[in-house]
Formats: structure tokens, sequence, C-alpha cells
């Protein structure tokens, strides 16, 4: 049985991604959003609201706290009941009353779920995944600019977040209460609830997809019939995202669960989880987007190869079939994954790539933007790496040595040339026999060359 | 596959097996785009059997390169011996349609479904029949995607006179329901696109008992995604049925996907709202298209409105005739006065584009009650697209009720658009001025717009200066030669003088543009001065602007005025300190021999260099 790892602690109130900013992102040097006119922060209206065509006026309810044991059941549910009315947000002065009232019940819902023992019994449940539902399920509105770049742009935040945040906080508190019962649940979050769950992860609010994906997590880890439709679904949006459209938000969230998930992977790893390496995880650095979810995908694959070694080649052969080729900043990335791979390679699965990585890691040296070259140098700083390269200096070294004698001479930036140096330093240590036998063949060869000329 | 006897024909296959075996994927590309010639020099024969099947077990390679090919073999059935062959390449083409990337599998079906117009009844059914069921039975998602698209053009075709064909059509059937009810939303939504097409092919009573409930069921999938592409089937769909099943089998799930709660599926409903009219005919439209299109002309999202706004004029001109103007003016008037005022700027700039085309329709009298008070606010709308886009539909209004009636209040629009801030803006009404000219009148111009389209000439912008020149030359066009010297050639003229060399150069382009309409007399008299004037201004692009000029307006001249004229200036200029100067003074030398050749071809006083720079450009023109 596979289990699910705890998730970087994340409190959804306090949102931490649990990953360091990418380098990637300062790539250039260059502050980008302030070159941009700074977008003013717009609220989005849902459409969901339109469909309520009666607005029921609220009356405020006795207080939780203050009702009856006898009554408190009762009282929970018509609370509940109370919180199904959707409130126009985008006209701020409208229904103030009725939108105070309701926000006042999910606070009490909430402080209830989280610390009263013995509310949440059976009758409730239908109930407060009806008010959930009503509440966060909606089309999301078409986003106000079209070419909308989460790197750059502000996100149009949830008008009616006041009241959303305390739904989604609700819906976190029933999730993790101690009387939570998932064999209750399991009727009424059912496949389509997931897949209406999943379909928000789309949202531009931020602080949305953060409890979406605290919630998600916590249903895959108490709802077990409920997991292999989620990977599936999971990877249908992936799939969707890398092969029609290029658009979701929630890659990197749906990403971050994931590489908790991997993380419980039982062994040997099932046909099912490979092929969701190879057929989604690996295609998906082919995004534009990339950098916004590559340290969460990159997270995902380490621990594909933490869990099965044998997953290496693949990983290895799929990043370099893929690999970018005109944008440095991606490139970065991919280098910046590969020291990660590298970290926790296998020696003996590093004799298997060796040779088409180390021409692609000769290739990004000789790279005329300098980041990439010095990224591709920094591999030799990691202690473990540079043992892996020792002990297969035979092959590695003639791979990449006219690369290295050619940049040394030419390249443009003075650090590349250093690093450079110290490279062909360390080589010299290594193997000074095999190092003379190639700087003289290729001095022959440059010769030749001329001489031919 | 290496020459065992030695043969040289083998070579080019090996040099092509060598190259797309190189690791720069420009030469495997190179050599993948040369196919056709190695196939050509291999024959049919070993391109059967040689060259498709190394290809088909190469499929491993860059996108692009895959690409390549699987637009190649598209191409390829005289290159394997004909129709009687074509089945050769559906095994390389079957392992392209089930690539990940989407660019090659939907070119790799785009050239299946080529080859199979080439392809015999029988070889249909023998050969690419079950490639079809193959792929619509295969493991991943991308070959069921890719089957989807091929139901279409082979059922058709598959002989009627076979026995099978009963049973045939019937497995395609439910093939296509496998495919759309599978697991994946990547198929349905493949399957949901192409439903219209297959059932195009399939006959009506197949389309009743079979399609709609696909039809039905992609049209309430649980993802919007499925559902939007569901709509374009259902147009398709219901332009097949016959009136009387319309009602029953597809109107109860299309009026549902007018009120989807995505407005991803609404604004496909709006998106289609025309073609869905024509295919369910003026009964429904009045009973149901009506109220639906009223509900999308007031959707809550801005796309959904924008889309349906765009539908406006095309809708009503649809509507039955008997009961036309009753429909507009009780039901679809309304909510465009809604929309006049509407928040979003793309919903109004889409009325705008079309709400002229309405006068047409309602005829004088409604326009200038109902529709005239419309343009108005849209005329003075803040966004200036929408404003643009009223004044571009003017010949619509002009035709039905003149366009006097509109003049007091454009004249303030076309003002306020002539001075924009944004030079797009006043690019874009610079380029209605003729228009406009022709419906208002010499008059009208000349009193209100004339000012306008001189200042332009001296605006900041550059695409605006030579915009307003060009505009002066249409302007000419319309007004006739004698009205340009009246009123711009000498506003044109006196700019020479400006102190801002910038100023100088656009009489010099005005010029260019005003010669030929306005004739040689003008020319000669009027422009031709001025021009030599200025062959000695300070600024040396005023000059070699100049001896553009002059080459320009040559041929309007006549060749005396060549010969005693501009001769001496251009000849002047050739001497010029400047080198560009130089340049186009020889330039417009050479040029002006060639179409005044006795006076020149003997004339002593002819540089040397000029005459190498004359035979150099003679000899280049062809």
């Amino acid at each position: 049985m596979e289990t699910p790892t705890k998730l970087p602690p994340s409190s959804p109130s306090s949102p931490t991604t649990g990953f360091s900013v990418p380098s990637a992102e300062k790539v250039d040097g260059f502050p980008r959003r302030s070159m941009r006119r700074a977008r003013q922060r717009r609220s989005h209206s849902s459409s969901q609201f339109r469909y309520q065509s009666s607005q029921v006026e609220l009356t405020p309810l006795p207080l939780l706290k203050d009702a009856p044991v006898a009554e408190l059941h009762d009282l929970f549910c018509k609370k509940l009941q109370q919180c199904c009315v959707l409130f126009d947000f985008l006209d701020c002065v409208a229904d103030l009353k009725g939108k105070e009232i309701k926000r006042a019940a999910l606070n009490e819902l909430v402080e209830s779920v989280a610390t009263s023992r013995g509310v949440l019994i059976e009758p409730l449940y239908p109930e407060a995944i009806k008010m959930i539902s009503v509440n966060i399920f909606r089309t999301l509105p078409p986003s106000e600019n079209p070419e909308f770049d989460p790197e750059e742009d502000e996100p149009a935040l949830e008008a009616s977040w006041p009241h959303l945040q305390l739904v989604y906080e609700f819906f976190l508190r029933f999730l993790e209460s101690p009387d939570f019962q998932p064999s209750l649940a399991k009727r009424y979050v059912d496949q389509k609830f997931v897949l209406q769950l999943l379909e928000l992860f789309d949202s531009e609010d931020p602080r949305e997809r953060e409890y979406l994906k605290t919630i998600l997590h916590r249903v895959y880890g108490k709802l077990l019939g409920l997991r292999a439709y989620i990977r599936k679904q999971i990877n249908n949006i992936f799939l969707r995202f890398i092969y029609e459209t290029e658009r979701f938000n929630g890659v990197a969230e749906l990403l971050e669960i994931l590489g908790s998930i991997i993380n419980g992977f039982a062994l040997p790893l099932k046909s099912e989880h490979k092929q969701f390496l190879v057929r989604v995880l690996i295609p998906l650095h082919t995004a534009k987007s990339l950098s916004i979810f590559h340290a969460q995908l990159a997270y995902c694959v380490v621990q594909f190869m933490e869990k099965d070694a044998t997953v290496t080649e693949h990983i290895i052969r799929g990043l370099l079939r893929y690999w970018p080729k005109t944008c440095t900043q991606k490139e970065v990335m991919f280098l910046g994954e590969i020291e990660e791979i590298l970290d926790v390679i296998e020696p003996s699965q590093f004799i298997r790539v060796q040779e088409p990585l180390f021409k692609q890691i000769a290739a990004c040296i000789s790279s005329p933007h300098f980041q990439v070259a010095e990224r591709a140098l920094y591999f030799w700083n990691n202690e473990y790496i540079l043992s892996l390269i020792e002990e297969n200096c035979q092959v590695i070294l003639p791979l990449v040595f006219g690369t290295l004698y050619r940049v040394s001479k030419e390249h443009w930036n003075q650090t590349i040339i250093s690093l450079i140096y110290n490279v062909l330093k360390t080589f010299m240590e290594m193997n000074s026999k095999l190092f003379d036998d190639l700087t003289s063949s290729y001095k022959v060869e440059k010769q030749n060359e001329i001489f031919r000329l | 596959m290496a020459g065992a006897e030695g043969d040289d024909s083998l070579y080019p296959i090996a040099v092509l097996i060598d190259e797309l075996r190189n690791e720069d994927v420009q030469l495997r590309l190179n050599s993948i785009k040369k196919l056709s010639t190695i196939a050509l020099a291999l024959g049919v024969e070993r391109t059967r059997t040689e060259l498709l099947p190394f290809l088909t077990d190469t499929i491993y390679d860059e996108d692009e390169v895959l690409l390549a090919l699987a637009e190649q073999l598209g191409s390829f059935t005289v290159l394997v011996g004909g129709p009687e062959f074509v089945h050769c390449l559906l095994p390389p083409l079957e392992s392209l349609a089930t690539v990940e990337e989407t660019v090659v599998r939907d070119k790799a079906v785009e050239s299946l479904r080529k080859i199979s117009q080439e392809h015999s009844p029988v070889d249909l059914e023998v050969h690419f029949v079950p490639l079809v069921k193959r792929l619509a039975s295969g493991d991943w998602f991308t070959s069921r995607t890719s089957a989807c698209g091929l139901f279409g053009v082979c059922y058709p075709r598959v002989s009627i006179m076979t026995h099978t064909f009963e049973s045939t059509l019937i497995t395609a059937v439910m093939h296509f329901r496998t495919l759309c009810s599978d697991d994946t939303p990547m198929v349905r939504r493949a399957a949901s696109s192409k439903l219209g097409e297959f059932a195009k092919v399939l006959e009506l009573d197949y389309v009743k008992s079979d399609i709609i409930p696909l039809f039905t069921a992609l049209a309430s999938d649980e993802q919007d995604s499925v559902r939007l592409l569901a709509v374009e089937a259902g147009v398709s769909i219901a332009a097949l049925l016959p009136q009387e099943d319309l009602e029953d089998l597809v109107m109860p799930t299309l009026r549902q996907a007018a009120e989807d709660k995505s407005w991803r599926v609404r604004y496909m409903v709006a998106d289609k709202f025309s073609e869905l009219q024509k295919a369910v005919g003026p009964e429904i439209t009045k009973n149901d298209l009506v109220p639906a299109f009223q509900n999308l002309l007031k959707d809550c999202e801005a796309e959904v409105r924008t889309a349906a706004a765009n539908k406006v004029k095309v809708f009503c001109e649809s509507l039955p005739e008997d009961s036309r103007e009753t429909i507009i003016m009780t039901h679809i008037l309304p909510c465009v006065k809604e929309l006049v005022s509407d928040t979003n700027q793309h919903v109004k700039s889409a009325l705008a584009s079309v709400i002229m085309g309405l006068s047409t329709i309602l005829g004088k009298d409604n326009t200038v009650e109902h529709l005239l008070p419309l343009f108005l606010v849209q005329l003075k709308d803040e966004y200036p697209e929408v404003r643009l886009n009223i004044i571009s539909n003017l010949d619509c209004v002009n035709e039905v009720i003149g366009i006097r009636q509109l003049s007091q209040s454009l004249l303030p629009a076309i003002v306020e658009l002539a001075e924009d801030a944004k030079w797009r803006v006043r690019l874009a009404i610079i380029e209605y001025m003729p228009l406009l000219a022709g419906q208002l009148g010499v008059e009208f111009f000349d009193e209100k717009l004339n000012s306008l389209c001189m200042a332009w000439l001296i605006d900041h912008v550059y695409a605006i200066r030579e915009a307003a020149t060009c505009n002066l030359m249409k302007l000419v066009e319309k007004f006739g030669a004698e009205w340009a010297q009246n009123t711009i050639v000498p506003k044109v003229l006196g700019m020479a003088n400006d102190s801002n060399y910038l100023h100088r150069m656009t009489t010099l382009f005005c010029i260019n543009a005003l010669s030929e309409v306005c004739g040689q007399e003008i020319t000669t008299k009027h422009m031709l001065p001025v021009v030599l004037k200025m062959s000695t201004d300070q600024v040396a692009n005023v000059r070699f602007n100049v001896a553009r000029c002059l080459q320009k307006i040559g041929p309007v001249l006549d060749s005396s005025a060549l010969q005693a004229e501009v001769k001496p200036v251009l000849e002047k200029l050739a001497t010029d300190q400047d080198m560009d100067v130089k340049y186009f003074a020889l330039e417009a030398i050479s040029g002006m021999y060639l179409f005044n050749l006795p006076t020149y071809i003997f004339s002593e006083t002819f540089s040397f260099s000029s005459i190498l720079f004359f035979f150099f450009s003679f000899s280049l023109s062809p």
C-alpha cells in the first residue's frame, strides 16, 4: 500500500512553497517586474453569481457555543444551509448585512469543526459537502488578460475571497478533524467532486490554489478509493497542458502534491507510474512556462530516481531529447535538474548515460551565453559528480577535452575561462597520461586542419 | 541494405541513411525533405521494399523531423507506384499518428486523410479500415485521438457494392461510440470535434439512431472542453436532419448548450450562431433562437456578449422576412441598446463593427428613429476603437439615410480621433478619410476636414505623415486636379520653406504622390520649380530626396523641361559632396535615361561614372 508522505509543512494561511526560489528566476540580473508598468490588482467576478435569481434575506441564527447540546447539530445544519447563499462581491456594498451574517456563520463553523469533538455526525456530511460544493465549484471566469503571464503579471484575485477562504478553511478542518470518517465521506466526496476540485486548480488566485493543494493532499491521504482516479485526472490535466493548451495555472501545486505521492509509491514501481514519469513528467519539461513549476517538477523526477534507480536512463535520455535549443534560461534550469539527478545517481546508472550526457554538457560549456557555460562548469565543484567523473575519466575526458581546450582559448567571458582552467587542472591531476595524449592529439588535429586549408 | 552488387543506385539511400543518423537535426531534416528525390532515384519498387520499412523503423526522432516526414508521406503515392500500392504508406503513417506531439500527429492524420482518397474501395476496406480500427483501440490516448479524424474520410468510400459494407459500417459506428465515451478527455475532445464530419457521411437513419445519442452524451460531458466542441457537431447534425426531427433530436441539447454553466460553451454557441440559424430554419429560429440570442447578448461574461454582438447583423439579416422587422424591433433592439453602454470595450467595439448594418435591414424611418441615437452614442464612446468601427462602416448608413443626418456628430468624433494620442488611432482614421470625403462631399470636406488632412502632414510620427501623403493622393483622385490646385497644392508647396527639414521632405513626398494625379501642367508649372529650388537645401536628406523626387516625377514632365531644368540640377547633385545624394542623383539620371533615351545617349556632358552606373543598372534590369 502506498502512503503519501506529509507535504512540506504548509499552513494555507501562511503560504510557503517549501521550495527555494529557482536561481533561474534571477537569470539576467534585471528585476523583470519593475520593467513593466505594475498592473493593478484586479478582482474577478465568478460566473456562479448569475445563477441565483432571487436573493434570500439572511437572518442571524443563535451562536453555536450557546446552543444546548440537543440542538447543536440542528443549528450546525441550519448554519451550513445558510452558508449556501451566494453574494455578489463585485458590488462591494451590496447586501453588507447578509455578507456579514454568512461570514460570522462560516467562522463559527470553522471554529466548531476545529475545536469541538463529536460535532461531525453522519447527517451533517451531505450538508457540509453541499455547502462546500455550492461555494467553491464554479466556472472560472475568462482571464481578463488573455496573455496572462504568471511570471510577469499580477494574478486576478477572486472577489468573493472573504467568504471563499472561510469555506476552504472549513473544508480543510473538516478533513483534518479527528472525527472525520472516510467511510462516510466517500459517499459525497466522489469522482465527480474530485474532478471539479481539480479544475479549480486553474484559478489565477494563488491563495485559492494554496488551499486546494492542501485539501487535495488530505483527500488523497484519507480517501483511498479515489487515489487512482485523482492520479489519472492529474495526468489528463498535464497532458492537456503539454499538448493542447499550454495554459493551466495550478501545475506547480499539482506537482507538489505528486512529489509527496511519488514518495509513497510502493516498490517495484507499477507500470502506470513509470508511464506517468516517461509520458507526462518528462514531456512537461517542454512547456514554455517551465520556470514556474520547474523546482517542483525536478523534485518529482528526483523522487522517482530515489525510489527506483532503473528509471535513471529514461529520465536522462528524456531530458536530453527535450534539451532547449534556443532558450538559455531553460537550459540553465535543465542543467540544474541534471545536477540534482547526478547528486543521487547510482554509479552503475551513470555509466549507462555518461556518453550522451557529457556530449550535451560539452555543448553547454561552449555556449556563448556565459550563464549556461558557467552552470555546466559548476558540476566540477560537486564532489560526488567529481568522483563519478574520476571513475570514468577514460570515457568522459575525451568527450569534453576538445571543447574545454577550444573554449579556454576563445570564450569572451573571463570567469568562464578561469573556470575552465580549473576543470582542465582537475583533469590533469586525475589522469595526466590521458591528458597529455589528448593534448598532443588535439594539437596534431589542429595542425592537420590548418594544413588542409 | 548495403549494395551487395556494388550497385551505384544504392548510393542515394546510403547517403540518406547516413544523414538520417547524423547528429545534426538540420541535416536529418534536410535529408527527410529530400525524401521524394531519393525515392525517385530508387524507383517505385525499392521505395516500397527498402525505403518505407527503413522509415517505419526510424520513428523515434525529433518532432521536427517527424513532422517533415509525415508531410512528405502524404504526397508519396506516385513514388510508391500509384494508387495500386498506396497502402504501403500506411505503416509509417500509422506510427506517426501515435506520436505524442500534437503537430506531428495532426500532420500524419492529414496525410492519411489525403491518401485515403487514393485508395480503391477494396484497398480501403482491406488496408485502411483495419488501420483505423487499430488506432481506435490503441493503448495510449494519442492513437485513439488520431483515429477520430479518420472515420469521416474512410467510410463513405468503402464500396457499397461489397457485401460487408453494412457490417463494416456498424463496426465503425461502434468504434466511434467507444471513442466518444473514452476515459481520457483528450480522446473525447477529438471525437467531439469530428462527430459532425462523421455524421455527414452516414445515412440519415444511422445519424438518427446512433449519432444523436453520441451527440447528446458529448454535449453533457463533465468537462466543458468536450461540451463546447459538441456545439459545432450539433450545428452540422442539425443541418442534416429534416425539419420535423430537429425539435425532438437536437433542440433540447442545443438549448441546454446555450445556457450551459460554463461560459466557454455559451461562447461557442454565440460564435456558431449564424451557422446554427441556417441549420435549424426559420420556425425554430423564431421560437428558440431569438430568446437564446437575447440571453447571449445579455450574458454575464463579456467574452460571450462580444461573440454574440458580432453576430447581430448576420442574425437579423437572416431572420425570416415576414417577421424580421417585428423581431428586431421588439426583441433584438432592446438588447442592442443596452450593449451600446456596456461596461466592456470589446463588447461595444464588436457591436460598433456591425450595428450600422442594421440600417439597411430596418429602412430609413426606423434607422432615423431608433438606430441613429445609438450611432451617436457610440460615436462619442470613450474607446477610440468603438468610434473607429462606427466611422469605418458609414457607407451602410449613407445608403439608407444619407450621411448628412450624422455629419454634425460625426465631425467632433473625427476631429477627436484625428488628434488622438495614439498614433495607430490617427492612422486608422486617416485611412477612412477618402471614404468619408466621398460621402460627405467636397464642400463639407473643404470646410471641416481639409485642415485636419493638412495637419497630419506635420505629425511627429512618420507613419502618419506617410499615410497623410497617400491620403492626399486619394483625395485628388476623388475631387480632381483643379480642386487640388486650388486647395492643397499651395499648402503643400508652402511647406517647402518650413524651418523643419522633416516638413520640407514631406513636401517632396507629397509631390511624389501627387504629380501623377495632378497631371503634367500642374506638376511642371507649380511643383517642379519648388523641387528644383530645394536642390540647394543645406540638409543632405532633403537634397537626395530631391533627386528621388525628380526621378519619380520625371515621367509626368515633358521632355523639354527635363532637358532644360531637371538635367542640370541632377548633374549638379551628382557631384554633391554627400555620398547618398550622389548615389540617388546618379540613379535618377540613369533612371531618366530609360524613358528618354534619344536625348541622352550621345550627351557628352555625361560623366564617365554615370555612364558606368547606367550600364551597370541596365544590365541588371530585366
